[in-house]
This record gives C-alpha cells, sequence and structure tokens, in this order.
C-alpha cells in the first residue's frame, strides 16, 4: 500500500489536465462550471477535440480505436474530465458503441462506430417506457417482422437528448409469448423514420432535454437487428454494466464541492464569510470527509477488482456518489439564503447579459441544479433497485 | 398543552379548505387573475384576520392564521398572504397610530391595500438588523436611501415596510427604524422577478426617497426588534403552509405507490418503499405537531420561550420539507421529475419555504441562544 499514484500516473495526470486547458472551448467550460446549459455545439467542439487526440472511446477495444489505458488510467480520466468541466460523454459511445463492437455485423461496425469516434453519430437510448421503468422486461413496444423489415408500433420515454440524436437504439418485444426476458431484440432506429415522433418533456429545473417517442407503424429494416432476435436482453444487461469506473461520479462531487466552498467563501453571514460559520464549516467538512472517504473506495475497488468486470460493486459506488452529490446541491442551494428564490430559466440557460444580476451572479442556477440533481438517485437504475441488487448479492439470495 | 382544536376553528378550518380547493380549481382553469384572487380573500374576511373587528377583521392568532397557512399549502395557493396578512398585517396592527389604523387596517382587510415587508437587503442574509438603508431625517420627514431584497410581491404592493438605519453600524440591534413607503413614490425603483415556485418578489432600490413623519411606525430606533416580532408571527404561518404542501405532496406519493405498476404488482408493495412512506409520515407528523406549537407560541409574551417554539418549527419544518420533497420525487421515479406532474410543484414551494424568513441552519442559531443550558448542560430556560 502506497499513499500517491505513481509518478506515471501523475504525469499521465498532468497530460490529461494540459489537453483539458488546452484544447476544451472556455465558453463551454464556464457554462458548465456555472451550471448552464449545454447547446449542441458544446458537446460537438468537445469530441471534435477528443476525437483529435484519440482519447474520445477510452473503454473501447484498441483496435476498434480504444486507448488501451488501464483501469486505474480510465479512473484518472474520467475525474480529470469533470473536474475540468467538459461535457460527459453521451449514452452512444459508453453504451451503444460496446454491444456493436462485440455483437453487432460487420456492416454496422463500419456503418456507425467512425462516425461515433469522430464524435458526430448522436445516439437515443430507447429502453424506458410509461409502463416499464424499474421493470424492463415488461416492455410493450411491438416489432413485427414484414419481409425485409421489423414494423414498430409503441412508445419510448424519458430518452435523453431525443431532439440531437439520428438514432436511437431500442430494446423491442419481437417475441410476445415467451418468458418476457427472451422476447426482446435490440435494433437500431432512425430518427428520421416515417411513423417516429418525438415529444419533449419539460422537467422541474426548465430544462429541455427529455422526450416521449412515439412510433406509428416505423419501418426498421432487418439489417439493424443487434445479434440475434430475442437476445436484446442481454446485449442491454452486457450495456448497462459496461465500465462503469467513474460511476461514483468522484470527479463531478469534487468539483461541486470546490463550488461550493468557493461560494461560501464569497457569501457572507453577520458580517463574515460565510464558511467561517462552525455551523456551516463543518457540515461542508462532514461531507467532504465522506467524499475522500468514497474516493479511496472507488480506487480501491478497481484495483482489487482489476482484470474482472464490473461486479456489484458499481451499485455500491452509485448509491454512495449519488446520494453524495446531492447532499452537495442541496447545500448549494442553501449558500445564497434567500437568492435561491428568484428565478428565471432564460437567465440559467444563457446568463445575465447586459441585464444586472439579482443577487451574487452566480445565485441564478443553484436552484436549477439542485432541482436537477435529483435525477441522479433516478436514472441508471433507481438507488432502490441499486439497493435491491447489492442486498441480494451480500445476503447470497 | 391542547392540540385539538375548538369549534369555531374547526369550522373555519372546514370553510377555508373548501375556499382553497375553489380557488386552486379555478387557478388550474385559468380564469382568475391575481385581483380576483385576492379579492375572494377579502370576501372570505381572511384578509383581516389578525385584525379587531373595528377594523374589519376577526381577531385571529396564531392558530387560527395556522389554520389558513396550511390550507393555502396543500392547495399551492401563490398569494402573497403570510408577507401582506400575517407579516405586514401584524406589524400595522401593533405599530401604527390609531389614525393610521383606522386608514389602513379595513383597507388591507377589504384587499384595497397591499402592503408587504420590505426587510431583507443584497448583504443582510437572514438578518434582520444589518440594515445598511439609510433612513435620514430631514426638515419634515426622512430621506431613504438602500437597497431591498427579494420582496415577495414587492412589485404588487402599493405599500412597502422598509426597515432602515437611522443611526450605529450595519448589525447594530438599535437604531433602526420601520418606514412606511407607497411603491410609487419617486426614488423607489422595484425589480420584478419570478421566484422558483412560480410567484413575483422585487429587487427595490430606494433613491432619496421622501418620507414623512408619520411614515415611521413604532419607536423609532427599535425597527429590528418591531421586524423581528412580525417575521415571527411569518415563520409560524410558513411552517403552517409547509406542513399543508408536505401533506398534499404526502398524499400524492401514497396514491402513487397504489396505483403504480412494476413488476406484476403496486410499486407500495416492495417494503423498501413501505418503510420509506412510513419515514415520511414520522417527518410529516413531527412538523405538523411543531408547527401547531410554534401558532399557539406565536401570541406568547414570554419573548424567549417564544422565540425557541418558533426557530425550533422552522428547523424541524425544514428537515421535514426536504426529506418528505426529495423522497416524493424519488418514489415517483422519473414521473416525479416532471414539470407537469404536481409533486415537483411541492418540491418547488418547500425548497421557497424552507429559505424564507430564515432557513434551518439560521433558526438553529436563534434556537441555541434562545435556549440556555446550565453547567450539567440541562436546559434552564
Ligand atoms: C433525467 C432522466 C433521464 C433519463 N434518460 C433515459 C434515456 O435516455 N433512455 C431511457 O430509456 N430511459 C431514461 N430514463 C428513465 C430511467 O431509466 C427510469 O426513470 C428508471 O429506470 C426508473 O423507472 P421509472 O421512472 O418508471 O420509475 P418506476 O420504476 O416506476 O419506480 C418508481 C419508484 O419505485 C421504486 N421501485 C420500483 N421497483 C422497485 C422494487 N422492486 N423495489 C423497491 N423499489 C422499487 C423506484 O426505485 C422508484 O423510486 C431517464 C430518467 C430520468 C429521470
Ligand atoms: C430488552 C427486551 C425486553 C423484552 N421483553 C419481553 C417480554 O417481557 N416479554 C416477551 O414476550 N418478549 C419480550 N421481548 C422480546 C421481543 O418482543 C422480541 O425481541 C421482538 O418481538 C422481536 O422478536 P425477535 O427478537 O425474535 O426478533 P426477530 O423477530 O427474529 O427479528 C429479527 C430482526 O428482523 C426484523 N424483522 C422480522 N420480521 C420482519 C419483517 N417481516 N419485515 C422486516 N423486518 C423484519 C426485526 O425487526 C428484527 O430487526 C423483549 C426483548 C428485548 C430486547
Amino acid at each position: 500500500m502506497k499513499f500517491a499514484f505513481s509518478a506515471e500516473m501523475e504525469i499521465f495526470r498532468d497530460e490529461v489536465r494540459a489537453f483539458i486547458r488546452e484544447k476544451l472551448s472556455p465558453e463551454t467550460r464556464r457554462r458548465v462550471e456555472e451550471g448552464r446549459r449545454l447547446d449542441k455545439a458544446d458537446y460537438v467542439q468537445w469530441y471534435r477535440a477528443l476525437h483529435a487526440k484519440g482519447w474520445i472511446t477510452p473503454g473501447w477495444p484498441k483496435e476498434h480505436g480504444g486507448t488501451g489505458w488501464t483501469a486505474l488510467q480510465r479512473y484518472i480520466f474520467e475525474e480529470e474530465v469533470a473536474l475540468g468541466a467538459a461535457p460527459p460523454v453521451t449514452a452512444g459511445i459508453n453504451m451503444i458503441g460496446p454491444v456493436l463492437i462485440a455483437f453487432g455485423t460487420e456492416e454496422q461496425k463500419r456503418k456507425y462506430l467512425p462516425a461515433m469516434r469522430q464524435g458526430d453519430l448522436w445516439w437515443a437510448q430507447g429502453f424506458s417506457e410509461p409502463g416499464s421503468g424499474s421493470d424492463l422486461a415488461s416492455l410493450a413496444t411491438r416489432a413485427v417482422l414484414d419481409g425485409d423489415a421489423y414494423v414498430v408500433n409503441g412508445t419510448k420515454i424519458w430518452q435523453t437528448q431525443a431532439h440531437y440524436a439520428e438514432m436511437m437504439f431500442a430494446l423491442v418485444r419481437t417475441k410476445p409469448d415467451v418468458k418476457p426476458q427472451e422476447g426482446i431484440s435490440m435494433m437500431l432506429i432512425d430518427m428520421k423514420s416515417p411513423g417516429l415522433s418525438i415529444h419533449h418533456i419539460k422537467t422541474i429545473d426548465g430544462g429541455q432535454e427529455l422526450y416521449q417517442c412515439f412510433f406509428d407503424n416505423v419501418r426498421v429494416p432487418v439489417a439493424n437487428l443487434v445479434g440475434e432476435d430475442g437476445k436484446g436482453w442481454s446485449y442491454a444487461k452486457f450495456l448497462l454494466g459496461f465500465e462503469r469506473h467513474g460511476i461514483a461520479g468522484i470527479g463531478l462531487a469534487k468539483r461541486q464541492l470546490n463550488r461550493l466552498k468557493r461560494l461560501a467563501a464569497s457569501e457572507t453571514s453577520d458580517g463574515r464569510p460565510l464558511i467561517e460559520k462552525p455551523r456551516f464549516r463543518d457540515r461542508i467538512a462532514t461531507l467532504e470527509i465522506e467524499l475522500l472517504a468514497l474516493e479511496y473506495t472507488s480506487i480501491r475497488l478497481l484495483q482489487e477488482g482489476e482484470g474482472k468486470g464490473p461486479g456489484v460493486e458499481s451499485s455500491l459506488l452509485k448509491i454512495k456518489g449519488t446520494e453524495l452529490r446531492q447532499e452537495i446541491f442541496e447545500m448549494l442551494s442553501e449558500v445564497v439564503g434567500p437568492y435561491i428564490i428568484p428565478y428565471d430559466n432564460d437567465v440559467v440557460r444563457s446568463g445575465w447579459g447586459h441585464d444586472e444580476p439579482v443577487g451574487p451572479d452566480y445565485a441564478a442556477t443553484l436552484a436549477s441544479n439542485y432541482l436537477d440533481s435529483r435525477k441522479i438517485s433516478i436514472y441508471g437504475g433507481a438507488n432502490e433497485i441499486q439497493r435491491n441488487v447489492l442486498a441480494k448479492s451480500i445476503l447470497g439470495l | 398543552m391542547d392540540f385539538i382544536l375548538n369549534e369555531e376553528q374547526a369550522i373555519l378550518k372546514g370553510s377555508v379548505a373548501r375556499f382553497s380547493a375553489d380557488l386552486r380549481a379555478a387557478m388550474d382553469k385559468k380564469t382568475v387573475t391575481a385581483a380576483d384572487r385576492w379579492g375572494r380573500y377579502a370576501d372570505m374576511g381572511l384578509l383581516g384576520l389578525p385584525f379587531d373587528e373595528d377594523f374589519g377583521g376577526f381577531g385571529g392568532g396564531g392558530v387560527e392564521t395556522m389554520i389558513v397557512a396550511e390550507e393555502m399549502g396543500r392547495h399551492l395557493l401563490a398569494d402573497p398572504y403570510v408577507p401582506v396578512v400575517v407579516v405586514a398585517g401584524r406589524l400595522l396592527a401593533d405599530h401604527c397610530s390609531e389614525e393610521q389604523k383606522a386608514y389602513l387596517l379595513p383597507r388591507v382587510a377589504d384587499g384595497s391595500l397591499i402592503v408587504v415587508p420590505a426587510f431583507g437587503e443584497p448583504k443582510s442574509r437572514y438578518s434582520l438588523s444589518r440594515v445598511a438603508t439609510t433612513a435620514v431625517p430631514s426638515k419634515d420627514g426622512f430621506v431613504l436611501d438602500g437597497r431591498k431584497a427579494v420582496v415577495l410581491s414587492g412589485a404588487a404592493a402599493n405599500l412597502l415596510l422598509v426597515t432602515a438605519r437611522l443611526s450605529g453600524e450595519v448589525g447594530d440591534e438599535d437604531g433602526i427604524g420601520v418606514f412606511l413607503v407607497p411603491g410609487d413614490l419617486p426614488g423607489v425603483t422595484r425589480r420584478p422577478v419570478l421566484t422558483v415556485d412560480g410567484r413575483e418578489a422585487a429587487e427595490i432600490v430606494l433613491d432619496g426617497v421622501r418620507v414623512d413623519k408619520t411614515a415611521a411606525l413604532g419607536t423609532l430606533g427599535r425597527g429590528g426588534a418591531i421586524a423581528r416580532r412580525a417575521e415571527e408571527f411569518g415563520v409560524a404561518a410558513l411552517a403552517g403552509e409547509a406542513v399543508g404542501a408536505m401533506s398534499a405532496v404526502f398524499d400524492m406519493t401514497v396514491e402513487y405507490l397504489q396505483t403504480r405498476r412494476q413488476f406484476g404488482v403496486p410499486i407500495g408493495k416492495f417494503q423498501a418503499l413501505q418503510h420509506r412512506v412510513v419515514d415520511m409520515r414520522v417527518a410529516l407528523e413531527l412538523a405538523r405537531s411543531i408547527a401547531a406549537g410554534a401558532a399557539i407560541a406565536a401570541d406568547l409574551d414570554n419573548a424567549q420561550e417564544r422565540r425557541r417554539i418558533i426557530s425550533a418549527a422552522k428547523v424541524q419544518v425544514c428537515r421535514s420539507g426536504r426529506y418528505i420533497g426529495q423522497q416524493a420525487i424519488q418514489l415517483h421515479g422519473a414521473m416525479g421529475m416532471t414539470d407537469e406532474y404536481g409533486a415537483g410543484r411541492y418540491f418547488k414551494r418547500l425548497l421557497v419555504l424552507s429559505s424564507l424568513y430564515g432557513d434551518a441552519d439560521h433558526h438553529l442559531e436563534r434556537f441555541v441562544s434562545a435556549s440556555q443550558y446550565d453547567e450539567g448542560g440541562a436546559l434552564v430556560a
């Protein structure tokens, strides 16, 4: 056991840090740091830069454009990307990419992987349905074979950034009369297909990123089936369990904790910096200690598991990581006192512009960020489900 | 202690519950303007709640206030009842001259005058003594200069109750006055902003605003204490409003657990969720009881005891409100994150209520300073 990372790892960290400092648009960085919403252009600029450096798909096998990094390197990379306030990598690269590499046809690989590596091809994740959230296997969107195409009918809901997406990877039911899991197939659906429409769902933070998608006799070429008919469930499990080195979100938590400290130093209470108030300071310190413990846990589990696939530990890291981040966002909602109350959705998006800020300028996004933070314990497998998974494993049930 | 409503209070509760539900329904149909709504409160006699009958009121106390506030919270009414009737109303009733009362109180009660407290400032956080706005005596009155922050309904109000410093330093308890300032006086600039729960607040600049001598209310120089006393009534009322909001979002969650099906059963069948709603219910019951305690305490003359209980209530209500709001969203899954579904609206109202008139940390501090502990650690308050 050693306290520091090896010298090579520190050199690697410096290299990642320098790259982000140099190549991430300062405007995008500022928007991420201030908790503003991003436009597609923010992502595209960053993905192009990652592509040019060869770092856009670190988790892919080397022959498909992966970096060949160790698990620890990937962890460091993800932490630095989060700390450096870069946009997150989208569902396509981390989810469907590895599935296509493992199970896709040669044609599918040729068609999609290069475009994804260039950061040009956007995917929506078409899993959830109104009646099927945690119980995904109950999904009801039907696909019926008709000549050279499947005809898809039904609806998907909660698709993040469906308005940016050119393609969707979807789970659909191709066989109705077998065990639920065995009747599911995965297919790649062109978002411009006739009969496919998307409807925006506004969220409590004022965000514009969620959609419901409706399928009315949408024809999906058989060539767009992933792997075998009826094997969609196992591909989905493969995809959801894939490479979750950064799942605890340590870098994200650190950045928000730093923000909290910065704001608490700039706010005053009874004429003193808020951060000097023992009551407030100790609450921050308590979160910081938990974060440190979680960071060590993340790294330890990663090292102990090197070479093995991701285990149930990822549930543990997801639960604690999301709940800790939510606590930090909750404190961020307290840091400006009554200035958490004013709220202007346009300002959350674009800043104050030429207007004089209402209260401190950094106050404008805090309520929105707090509201938005409630989603992280719901999506990607709700924390109750993660606890069920972990309980089964601990108890050997 | 007696937590049981008397007969009149029970009747009030019933009629305010109907009133609030009707108003909510009208709001949902978008058939009422803010002015219509305020008129309905006046017709119900609710705007004169704290005033004597002579002034168009019915002499209600803390408990009556809580009853009204709770129903408003339950139905998510958006009107400035607490700032206008409870905080400003109490302050006017307690500190105006007889002549001023005769003019002002009936007009507040009939809805024709909207008066709001404007105590907070950009740098005051929750302190009522960190007043940097100045009041300089002039030949026939005072000249006010400064800024007031996050004044709920500050743009809609006809009159502002402004705290301003006559002497001493920012943070001094003494040397503050409370001034009645018409919102349309020259030198008053009001910038309306939306609030996270869909209401209006204003940032107010006072630039050489001239008011006459009668604008100064109560004992000159004791404005900090005057404002604080009025705000205590407001804190007690907000506790009631928050309990109403919590109980509504709790009921929604229970209903959702009974109807939302996953894995072939209502999700309420899962023990993890059953225990969660039980914990929410415990949090709700604690908040409800201590809010009732604060409602009773609001009328106490013993300032220290009053302050202890009211601050205790704000702390507990903030905690319970955060927990219940967060869990309500969580148990609704992605549906809870949508703007259209009601849980989020309650969540936002609870966020505002917890951040108004002092947050949990602020009231924890007040509670500690109002509670004296002897050397053995026992409470002697
Ligand atoms: C911001 C956001 C983005 C999303 N993006 C996408 C996307 O791009 N693509 C996509 O397909 N989906 C997406 N989702 C959907 C997400 O995957 C689902 O919200 C999630 O799977 C939970 O399903 P649900 O919302 O239907 O909740 P439900 O499954 O109805 O759950 C409701 C509550 O019950 C609990 N619960 C359910 N079953 C059990 C059980 N057995 N034991 C204990 N508790 C239980 C849940 O934990 C939750 O608290 C997104 C969701 C959000 C909030
Ligand atoms: C100090 C003390 C004094 C007592 N005095 C008396 C006495 O005077 N007379 C008498 O008759 N008994 C007495 N008891 C016994 C007491 O009533 C039992 O301990 C109690 O009923 C729990 O039973 P158990 O200890 O067998 O635990 P178990 O029933 O075996 O429970 C073990 C754990 O599992 C949990 N659990 C069990 N079932 C469920 C479920 N369905 N869902 C979720 N969790 C569950 C329990 O909550 C507990 O945490 C006493 C116990 C103590 C500790």
